[in-house]
C-alpha cells in the first residue's frame, strides 16, 4: 500500500538511473543512516563494541569477498590472509610515519593488500573455478607464514602479536566504543556506497561478463587480464581495509594467525549465505554467520540458565546453527538477500493482490 | 450490589497489599544482592580445545558453587554467568563484553585460559578495571606488575616452565656441562601461545651451549608426519612439545612412535600434558614426561571434599564425575581458588568483609596474594599447587613446576617442586620484555615500594 511506484514518474535520464528509484527507498536509506548514525546514543558499549563494530567490519570484507566471488564469478579461498595484510600494513604504517591520519593509514594499507591481491590474482589468468580456489588458498598460508616469520612486521615483539596504536585523526584520539563504532560506520558507508555504484556501473558489467562467460566477454572487448585483476585488487582493498579495521576497532591485540583458514571461510559462508552478487546480502551474511552463534548462546543461558549442562548447550548451539546453515540453503540457495528482494516485491503488491 | 461494594472495597486493598508484598520481597532482594559477588566465566567447551575448556571451567564453577555451600566467602555468595568462547579470539573479546557488566554489579576478574584469548583482551584491563587472571598461560612479560598492574600469572608462565625444563633435563643428562652439543627441538603449534617460550629458550641455548631447534606445526597440527621426520633426521636429544587440544597432542606422541622417536626424551608444555592428551594415543604414550602446575589427583582434602559435598548433593559441573582430579579440573580448582583468597584480602584491606568489592579492591586484594604452605593446607590443596607471593612489581606464582610421566595409565609425579635454574636471569629478560612493550606503547610504568 505504501511501497509502490504508482504516481512517480522519470523524466531525465539521471533519475531513470539513480541508485534508489523508489521514493520510499531513498526515505528509507535516509532513516536508516540517521539511525544508525544516531544509535550510539541508545546502545550500551557490549552492543557498540561486541556486536555492531565487528559485524560492520565483516560486512565490509564480506563486501570485497563477494566483489570478486559474486560479481566477478572468481572463487577465491583468500579473504582471511587480505585481511591480515590490511592489519600488519595498519600498523607498520602508523608505527613508521610520525601523525599519520588513521583514515590515510586505513587508506594505504587496503592499497597494500591490493597489490598483494593482484599477484595473487595472476593465476586467476590461467585457472578458473574450483581450481582457482585451491590456488589463491596458497595466498592465506603464506601471507600467515610471512608475517610469522620475519619479525619486522611485528617490530620484533618477542610473543609475535602486534598492538594496535590508538586510533588518531585531527588531533583526536578516538578511544570509547562509540567514537570507534563512527570511525568505523563512516568507511563503511562510503565504500559500501562506492561498492554499489562500481557494481552497477560499467566496471560491475565487466566483472559479470567476465562471470557469465569469460570467452564471449573478450570477445566483446573487455580485457580479461584487467578486469580478472581489477576485481581481485578491489576486492582485496576492502579486506584490507576491513582487516585494518578489524584489528584497530574491534581486537586491538592481534596477531598473524587470527587471520586463519577459518576466517576465510567464515567468510565465504557469509557471502554464501547473504547472496552473491548483491551489496544488500554481504551485511545480512555477515549479520547471520556472526551473530547468529551468538544470540543463540545467550538464548540458551537466559532461558536454560544452570540447569542444563553447559557443554550440551554449547554443542547443542553448534547443531542448531548448522541446521539453520542447510535450511536456509536449501529453501533459498539466493541467500537472504534474495529473501529480502522477494518481501519487496511482495510489499508492492500488498494488500491487494490483483 | 453488596458484592459490588465488597470488591469494590478489596480490590484496592488486595492491591496495596500485593504491592507492599512485591516492594518488601525486592527490598530483600536488593539486601541480598548487595552481598554478591559476581564473576563472568568465558568457558571454551566445544571444538578442538574442548578437553580443556570443560574440565578447567567444569573446576572454576564447582569450586566456586562449593564456597556458596559452605556459606560464601564472609557470607557474600558467589554467582557467575556463562559464555561460550569456542576458544577463539574474537568469540572472547565479545564474551568479555558480555560478562563485563551484570546488573549494578560489574566483573572483577577475568580468566580467558588461552594465550590467543589473553591477548585479545590484556589491553581491555586497565581502562576498564578488570584483574585478568592468567593461570599458567598468556603474555609472560605481564609478569612485570609495573608496567601491568591489572595483569597477574599465579601459576608460573611459559619462560619460567622452559627454564625448569631445561634444568631437568640438565639434570638427567648429568648435569649443565653435559648440556654442550646435544640438540634440543621446540616443536610448537604456529601461534604466539607456541611460540611464547621462545625467547627464553634462545637465551638459555646460547648459554648452555646446546643447539636448539624450532619446528612449527601450522595449527590445528593434526598432521605432524615431515616435522617428527625432520626431528629424527635432526638427531635430536629431546623434544619440547608446546601443543594445544588433545588432537595435536595425542597425534604428537603417534607419530613420534611411529618414527621411533623415544617418548622418555619428549617434554610436554603444562596446556598439553593432560590425561585426555595421553590416553587417545594408547600405550604409545607411556614414558612421555610432562611439567605439572597443579599437580592430578583425588587425595587433596579440597578435591576429595568437593567430591563429597558439591556431587554428593548432585550439583557438580562435570558430565563425567569420573574426570574430577584430572589435571585440567585440578588446574581449574587452584584457578579458582586464588580468586577466592584475593577475594578475602580485598574484603580484609578494604574493610568490606562481607561486601562486594570492586575491581580496584579485587586487584589489591590479587596483589597481597601469600600464598605459603600453610594457607595452601587450610584450603586443602597443599602439594597440588606450589606456594607463591606476589608484590607490586613482581606479578607472577612461584615458577615452580612438578614433573611427571605418564605410565599408561595415570601420571607418576616424580618430583616436588622444581625450581629455575637461575630466576633472576628470567626477571631480567621479563623486564626487559616489558620495558620495551611500555617504551612503545607510551605507558609509564608505575613506581612499586
Amino acid at each position: 500500500m505504501f511501497y509502490r511506484e504508482a504516481g512517480q514518474f522519470r523524466t531525465s535520464y539521471a533519475q531513470d538511473s539513480q541508485i534508489f528509484p523508489l521514493r520510499q527507498d531513498r526515505v528509507g536509506i535516509i532513516i536508516m543512516l540517521i539511525a544508525a548514525v544516531m544509535l550510539p546514543f541508545v546502545a550500551n558499549s557490549y552492543w557498540l563494541s561486541a556486536i555492531l563494530i565487528p559485524w560492520l567490519v565483516l560486512s565490509l570484507v564480506a563486501l570485497g569477498q563477494n566483489i570478486l566471488m559474486g560479481y566477478a564469478g572468481q572463487l577465491s579461498l583468500g579473504s582471511a590472509g587480505f585481511m591480515a595484510v590490511g592489519a600488519f600494513a595498519c600498523y607498520n604504517l602508523i608505527l613508521r610515519i610520525d601523525g599519520i591520519p588513521f583514515v590515510v593509514a586505513v587508506a594505504l594499507s587496503g592499497v597494500c593488500a591490493a597489490l598483494v591481491g593482484i599477484v595473487f590474482g595472476l593465476p586467476s589468468l590461467r585457472i578458473r573455478g574450483l581450481y582457482l580456489a585451491v590456488a589463491t588458498l596458497a595466498s592465506q598460508f603464506f601471507i600467515v607464514w610471512a608475517l610469522d616469520k620475519f619479525g619486522w612486521f611485528k617490530n620484533y615483539d618477542p610473543a609475535g602479536v602486534i598492538t594496535a596504536q590508538p586510533i588518531v585523526m585531527f588531533g583526536h584520539n578516538f578511544a570509547t566504543p562509540r567514537e570507534k563504532y563512527w570511525v568505523v560506520l563512516a568507511i563503511v558507508a562510503v565504500l559500501a556506497l562506492l561498492a554499489k555504484n562500481m557494481a552497477r556501473g560499467s566496471i560491475g558489467r565487466g566483472w559479470m561478463a567476465v562471470r557469465d562467460m569469460d570467452v564471449a566477454a573478450e570477445v566483446m572487448g573487455f580485457s580479461l587480464l584487467r578486469t580478472k585483476l581489477q576485481a581481485f585488487a578491489i576486492s582485496s582493498f576492502y579486506c584490507g581495509v576491513g582487516g585494518a579495521l578489524f584489528a584497530f576497532a574491534y581486537l586491538q591485540t592481534v596477531e598473524p594467525s587470527a587471520f586463519g583458514i577459518d576466517l576465510s571461510f567464515r567468510i565465504l559462508f557469509m557471502v554464501i549465505i547473504g547472496g552473491l552478487g548483491t551489496i544488500m546480502g554481504s551485511f545480512l551474511g555477515a549479520g547471520f554467520i556472526l551473530l547468529m552463534p551468538i544470540f543463540l548462546n545467550i538464548f540458551f543461558h537466559t532461558v536454560f540458565g544452570k540447569s542444563v549442562d553447559a557443554t550440551i548447550t554449547s554443542a547443542l548451539e553448534q547443531v542448531i546453527f548448522g541446521v539453520m546453515i542447510i535450511m536456509f540453503l536449501i529453501f533459498e540457495p539466493l541467500g537472504l538477500a534474495r529473501l529480502w528482494q522477494l518481501t519487496k516485491e511482495r510489499l508492492r503488491l500488498w494488500p491487494f493482490k490483483h | 450490589m453488596l458484592i459490588d461494594k465488597m470488591l469494590r472495597r478489596i480490590v484496592p486493598a488486595i492491591s496495596a497489599a500485593t504491592f507492599i508484598a512485591i516492594a518488601a520481597a525486592s527490598t530483600t532482594a536488593m539486601a541480598q544482592e548487595a552481598q554478591e559477588q559476581y564473576f563472568g566465566i568465558p568457558s571454551s567447551r566445544v571444538g578442538p580445545y574442548s578437553a580443556m575448556g570443560t574440565g578447567y571451567y567444569g573446576g572454576i564453577i564447582d569450586y566456586l558453587n562449593y564456597v556458596n555451600m559452605k556459606g560464601g566467602v564472609n557470607g557474600v555468595k558467589l554467582t557467575y554467568d556463562e559464555c561460550e568462547t569456542e576458544y577463539n579470539a574474537a568469540r572472547t573479546v565479545e564474551c568479555y563484553q558480555r560478562l563485563l557488566n551484570k546488573g549494578d554489579q560489574k566483573m572483577v576478574v577475568f580468566d580467558t585460559l588461552g594465550t590467543p584469548g589473553a591477548y585479545a583482551v590484556i589491553g581491555r584491563m586497565a581502562q576498564d578495571h578488570v584483574v585478568l587472571a592468567q593461570y599458567g598461560y598468556g603474555r609472560t612479560d605481564a609478569a612485570d606488575g609495573r608496567v601491568w598492574p591489572w595483569v597477574f600469572n599465579a601459576a608460573g608462565h611459559y619462560w619460567g616452565q622452559i627454564a625448569v625444563k631445561m634444568n631437568y633435563i640438565a639434570q638427567k643428562e648429568g648435569g649443565v656441562d653435559k648440556m654442550k652439543g646435544k640438540t634440543i627441538v621446540h616443536l610448537h603449534i604456529d601461534t604466539a601461545y607456541g611460540r611464547e617460550p621462545i625467547p627464553a629458550m634462545r637465551q638459555i641455548a646460547k648459554e648452555w651451549d646446546f643447539k636448539l631447534i624450532e619446528i612449527a606445526v601450522p595449527p590445528p597440527g593434526l598432521e605432524q608426519q615431515s616435522q617428527w621426520l625432520q626431528i629424527r633426521r635432526e638427531k635430536a636429544d629431546w623434544v619440547t612439545f608446546w601443543g594445544a587440544g588433545s588432537g595435536m597432542n595425542s597425534t604428537a606422541i603417534t607419530t613420534a612412535a611411529r618414527v621411533g622417536f623415544p617418548r622418555e626424551k619428549m617434554f610436554y608444555v603444562t596446556f598439553g600434558g593432560a590425561e585426555e592428551d595421553m590416553i587417545p594415543a594408547g600405550d604409545a604414550a607411556k614414558g612421555t614426561y610432562v611439567a605439572a602446575n597443579a599437580a592430578p589427583g583425588r587425595d587433596y582434602p579440597l578435591i576429595a571434599d568437593i567430591l563429597k559435598v558439591v556431587y554428593g548433593a548432585g550439583k557438580g559441573n562435570m558430565q563425567n564425575p569420573e574426570r574430577v582430579g584430572t589435571v585440567y579440573y585440578n588446574r581449574g580448582v587452584g584457578a579458582a581458588a586464588m580468586w577466592i583468597e584475593a577475594l578475602k584480602n580485598a574484603q580484609k584491606i578494604h574493610n568490606k568483609v562481607g561486601k562486594t568489592v570492586n575491581g580496584d579492591e579485587f586487584r589489591d586484594g590479587y596483589e597481597a596474594l601469600d600464598i605459603t604452605d600453610e594457607k595452601l593446607k587450610e584450603i586443602g590443596i597443599l602439594g597440588m599447587s606450589a606456594p607463591f607471593k606476589m608484590s607490586c612489581a613482581k606479578h607472577d606464582g612461584s615458577e615452580r613446576f612438578k614433573m611427571m610421566q605418564w605410565d599408561g595409565k595415570k601420571f607418576q609425579i616424580l618430583t616436588d617442586w622444581v625450581p629455575a635454574p637461575d630466576p633472576a636471569f628470567i626477571r631480567k629478560l621479563i623486564e626487559d620484555s616489558a620495558a620495551k612493550y611500555a617504551a612503545e606503547n607510551n605507558i609509564t610504568p608505575r613506581k612499586c615500594s
